[in-house]
């Protein structure tokens, strides 16, 4: 080994404490980087594996009753690869376990259900006898939720009749990797399951011979998908479609495309701050050991050492923290991406999901850190390098300081000196205090960031559940029905408020734009079922005109005041314009809402419902579930309280885990800031500190001087912080953003609270350890060293 | 008369010091030959350590030339001059800079490691006897102790010239001898051309010469005619 080489490892070996922190703070940006792209990778690729065996379809649309002569009429579509029509009803199924009546998604099977479109992956069981009535398959996570076994028995009402189905098999399906039904947020395995059945069974039980209701397209390779829709829209429209879409619009595939996403962007966003933070410590340490190495810097080149030596000698330090750093970063992150696998392979059903690890990843990783040590020590590096001999052996002039302007405005007096000390301290390295600062701030919005997502979901949950939709059961018919139905719902056991609803599917279109929706036909006297503004306040339906929900408004480019064309896509499908009469917060789906008169007149209909929102007495509960259970006119019952059980359970489990990480996350940004400025702060001046204590400081005044500046830059990066917090949290609602739902701009001053607290108790810390050393300081050893 | 190791020419050097220039050196002319003992003399700023860094090419002059064995020194690049500091210039320091992090020996190793022809570093330390040290840190060794290990790490690359800023300056009389009598004996046995600083002019009578400066001008070159042995000197 070179001298110069021993001698390095001899000064890592002197400074191991700051070494480690910077260690702790680079391993820590790349176990995220290690865990964001190997599981990235992995759902990515086990996904599109998953679509592509699978079959999974491009574009899908739903129709009322089409004649199958029509699937070779979308067949002959320029781009289209394949078409699998299908039969497919959401029905009350009563589930031994449940208490309530869960939904069920009848999907109607082909006669060789291992061709066509959307294939599912048999786990269990076998395959139903097409010729026997009654045998379905069932989805996995409804069948596990729920304790069935095979040859469990559910009832169903199919088309108003009720009818036993026995579980034969259970499967996967590349439709369901998240089995979410429209307009909710999370999956809930329990009350929504998918039932598999053949289609001839089907057929006779929906009086769809001949027909379908539903049809899947796949694409060739390059295909133009809009110009593909629009052809199907155009062939589908007199049969009742609602408008086709593609995987961006499907539910599931959308979920698992905006975890990737997110995947990604937290792969980016956190890897780049820790580095960052990194680069930053990295340039403080080297900063300061150049500068007491100035004579030392001097005499090698005296010696004649080159300027390369010099640089790739100090740079070399930097680089070995750094490739520590990332070794163990990149066998945390190894671990993490391992352990969220299996989160994801419990959430997300795949027929297989393997963790590997892809040492691209680790290439990368490591890429980064010595790239990020390079571009923190670069500048000191340079400095070293270019340092004149003959004026490095002269020591180092006295660094200048000046009256700050506090006291230039004569509050001298007022100030002690040891605060004078600490301002001027700040006043002279002002970009380094800031930096440092700053560097403490990302600690802060990394904690703000980690409060967001339990206060944006508890807002959610307290917004959409408790102030908008308050009712305890919505139920929806199979047919419209008569405004009378509201006695008979009003008789059910326990019932003490019905509100009842008319829904219509429609195509808005606003210039250029268009959109297809349905419109809710609501009541005047509403306390169920509320629209609300920004600030949750209830607002009013007009007595003409529609009102549309945020992000439909904005999909439409349209404003309150401006007109909107319609085209009803049922009934008589009558055309028309209609005044935007207001906008409605929510933050799921893409609804208009209208009075309800104003809606049947439009519909030149006389007073109909399509179903009703009821509120329940909890004590009757039961009585009301088994008497919906056998209630033919139902078509679906959704229990709110159920959603937003299923919905907190999901969402605490993962959050839990998730903030206990961030906040070790930022106790490492935190610490490693503080400590190391501390530190360097502590050799810098432990000859001035030293000086105070010969002439009669106490120790207290004497770690006031040095702690008190790193007490005013942990405050200064609080309220930072929390700037840089909220702007994440913004970009993060902005970025998943979609038709399906949006996250509030809602972090609760607890959450800023417990930031500001935790960077404190970090930055406490760091202040205690660097003060032991304070306490020990060799005074006469001090001021007998040359600087 | 031996061969002429450095030839100096009308050398000044100017700083520029905040809004005032400093003239350090003001046409210094100079010649310095082989195996010779030079002593500088002078007060402090009267441009000695200018002097001594610039003929060991950690500065250039602002005008003027000095030529090293053929080499203008002047007109040499960067790198030229750093290979010329490795291979032909000996450096003693007054406060040693010895690195803290290095044992005596591993100091030396610093220069063995990219000198083309280097004495061992053991062979080095037994010239300034402290062979028995080798094993030490800085920090475990006396002042006249660091200062002899740093004359071991100036001369184990066998230097032509040997140049000492104020070798005793940070020392006390019997040490300072310690580490002169180390520097005679490198003059004598090796016959490298070496200048020492000093403002102890009592020194200048163990040297072949003594050039006096003062305000950045030689005032007085003078030959020894009978030099002492350190041991004789009276401080």
């Amino acid at each position: 080994m070179r001298t110069l080489t021993r001698k390095l490892f001899r000064e890592l070996w002197e400074t191991r404490a700051q070494s480690l922190a910077i260690c702790l703070v680079i391993g820590s940006g790349v176990a995220v980087l290690v865990m964001s792209l190997n599981t990235l990778g992995l759902l990515r690729e086990t996904r599109d594996a998953y679509y592509d065996r699978y079959r999974f379809a491009h574009v899908f649309a739903s129709v009322t009753r089409a004649p199958q002569p029509v699937e070779s009429q979308l067949l002959s579509i320029d781009d289209v690869a394949a078409v699998e029509t299908r039969i497919v009803s959401e029905v009350t199924l009563d589930v031994e376990s449940l208490e309530e009546p869960a939904v069920g998604r009848l999907i109607s099977l082909p006669t060789d259900p291992k061709s066509g479109l959307n294939q599912i992956h048999l786990r269990r069981g076998r395959f139903p006898e097409p010729d026997r009535a009654g045998e379905v398959i069932a989805s996995e996570p409804f069948f596990e939720s729920n304790q069935l076994r095979l040859g469990d028995r559910v009832d169903a009402v199919l088309n108003g009749r009720s009818q036993p189905l026995v579980v034969v098999g259970v499967a996967l399906s590349p439709e369901y990797v998240i089995q979410v039904r429209a307009g909710e947020l999370l999956p809930n395995d329990r009350r929504f399951g998918v039932l598999w059945m053949p289609r001839r069974q089907m057929e006779a039980a929906f009086d769809m011979e001949g027909a379908f209701n539903d049809v899947s397209v796949r694409l060739l390779r390059g295909a133009n998908e809009a110009e593909v829709i629009d052809r199907m829209d155009l062939i589908l429209q007199r049969y009742g479609a609602v408008g086709a879409y593609g995987r961006d619009q499907h539910i599931s595939a959308r979920f698992v495309a905006d975890e990737l996403k997110q995947l990604r962007a937290t792969g980016m966003v956190a890897p780049t701050i820790f580095m960052a933070v990194a680069a930053f410590l990295l340039n403080v340490v080297l900063a300061r050991r150049i500068s007491t190495h100035r004579t030392i810097i001097a005499a090698l080149k005296a010696f004649g050492y080159t300027n390369t030596e010099i640089a790739w000698h100090y740079m070399q330090s930097s680089l070995i923290v750094a490739g520590i750093g990332a070794v163990g970063g990149v066998i945390a992150g190894q671990r993490m991406a391992d352990g969220l696998s299996s989160v994801y392979a419990e959430f997300y059903r795949f027929p297989t999901m393997v963790y590997q690890p892809d040492w691209r990843v680790n290439v990368i990783a490591m890429a980064v850190s010595l790239l990020a040590a390079v571009i923190g020590s670069w500048r000191e590096v340079q400095s070293a390098a270019k340092l004149p001999p003959a004026e490095a052996m002269q020591p180092a002039a006295p660094a200048v300081y000046r009256r700050t302007w506090l006291e230039r405005l004569g509050m001298m007096r007022w100030i002690p000196v040891t605060t004078r000390m600490i301002l001027r301290g700040l006043r002279r390295r002002p970009i380094s205090a800031a930096l440092s600062s700053l560097g403490i701030a990302f600690s802060v919005s990394v904690m703000v960031l980690s409060g967001f997502g339990s206060d944006a979901m508890e807002h959610l949950i307290q917004f959409q559940f408790t102030t908008a939709q308050r009712q305890d059961v919505q139920v929806t018919f199979n047919n419209v029905a008569t405004p009378a139905v509201r006695h008979d719902l009003r008789h059910l056991p326990g019932v003490h408020a019905v509100e009842p609803f008319r829904a219509v599917a429609v195509n808005l279109v606003s210039e250029h734009r268009q959109y297809r929706t349905n419109i809710l036909g609501l009541g005047q006297e509403r306390d169920l079922f509320r629209l609300l503004n920004t600030e949750s306040k209830p607002i009013r339906l007009p007595p003409s005109g529609i009102v549309l929900n945020d992000k439909l408004a904005k999909i439409l480019n349209v404003a309150p005041g401006e007109e909107l064309e319609f085209e009803v896509l049922e009934g008589e499908r009558p055309v028309g314009r209609i005044l935007v009469s207001g906008l409605a917060t929510e933050y799921a789906g893409t609804s208009a809402y209208m009075d309800r008169a104003a809606l049947n007149q439009l519909m030149r209909e006389t007073d109909t419902v399509s179903g009703a929102y009821l509120a329940v007495d909890s004590l009757h509960q039961p009585a009301l579930y088994q008497q919906l259970k056998r209630t033919p006119e139902v078509a679906s019952v959704q229990i709110q309280a159920s959603a937003i059980e299923t919905f907190r359970e999901t969402i605490v489990k993962n959050q839990l885990t998730m903030q206990s990480f961030t906040l070790f996350f930022a106790c490492v940004i935190a610490i490693g800031v503080v400590y190391n400025t501390a530190r360097v702060a502590l050799d810098e001046r432990s000859r001035e500190l030293a000086t105070l204590r010969v002439i009669g400081f106490t120790r207290l005044e004497v770690s006031t001087i040095l702690l008190g500046e790193l007490a005013i830059l942990t405050a200064a990066a609080i309220p930072v912080g929390w700037a840089i917090g909220y702007g994440f949290c913004a970009a993060m609602v902005v970025g998943f953003e979609s038709e399906l739902y949006r996250i509030p701009l809602m972090i609760r001053p607890e959450s800023y609270a417990r930031a500001a607290l935790v960077t404190t108790v970090a930055a406490t810390i760091s202040g205690i350890l660097v003060r032991r050393r304070l306490d020990h300081l060799d005074l006469v050893d001090v001021l007998k060293s040359r600087e | 008369m031996s061969e002429n190791v450095f030839q100096v020419r009308s050398v000044t050097k100017v700083y520029p010091m905040g809004e005032v220039k400093v003239h350090a050196l003001r046409g210094v002319d100079l010649d310095l030959y082989a195996g010779e003992f030079t002593v500088l003399l002078g007060p402090s700023g009267s441009g000695k350590s200018t002097l001594l860094n610039i003929l060991g090419g950690l500065d250039s002059p602002t005008d003027g030339s000095v030529v090293y064995r053929e080499i203008d020194l002047t007109r040499a690049s960067q790198r030229q001059l750093t290979m010329y500091r490795r291979e032909a210039v000996g450096f003693v320091f007054q406060f040693y800079n010895l690195i803290p992090s290095l044992t005596a020996l591993e100091n030396v190793n610093l220069v063995t490691d990219v000198a083309t022809s280097p004495m061992s570093a053991e062979e080095a330390l037994e010239m300034v006897d402290l062979a028995d040290r080798r094993n030490h840190f800085p920090s475990q060794l006396s002042g006249g102790q660091q200062q002899r290990v740093a004359i071991a790490r100036a001369i184990a690359k066998r230097p032509d010239v040997l140049l000492c800023d104020e070798p005793t300056g940070a020392l006390d009389a019997s040490t300072g001898v310690t580490v002169l009598e180390a520097i005679q004996r490198i003059n004598v046995e090796l016959g490298t051309t070496t200048a020492v600083i000093t403002h102890n002019a009592t020194i200048g009578e163990m040297s072949d010469r003594i050039v006096t400066m003062r305000d950045g001008m030689i005032a007085e070159d003078q030959r020894i005619v009978s030099k002492k042995p350190v041991a004789q000197l009276s401080w």
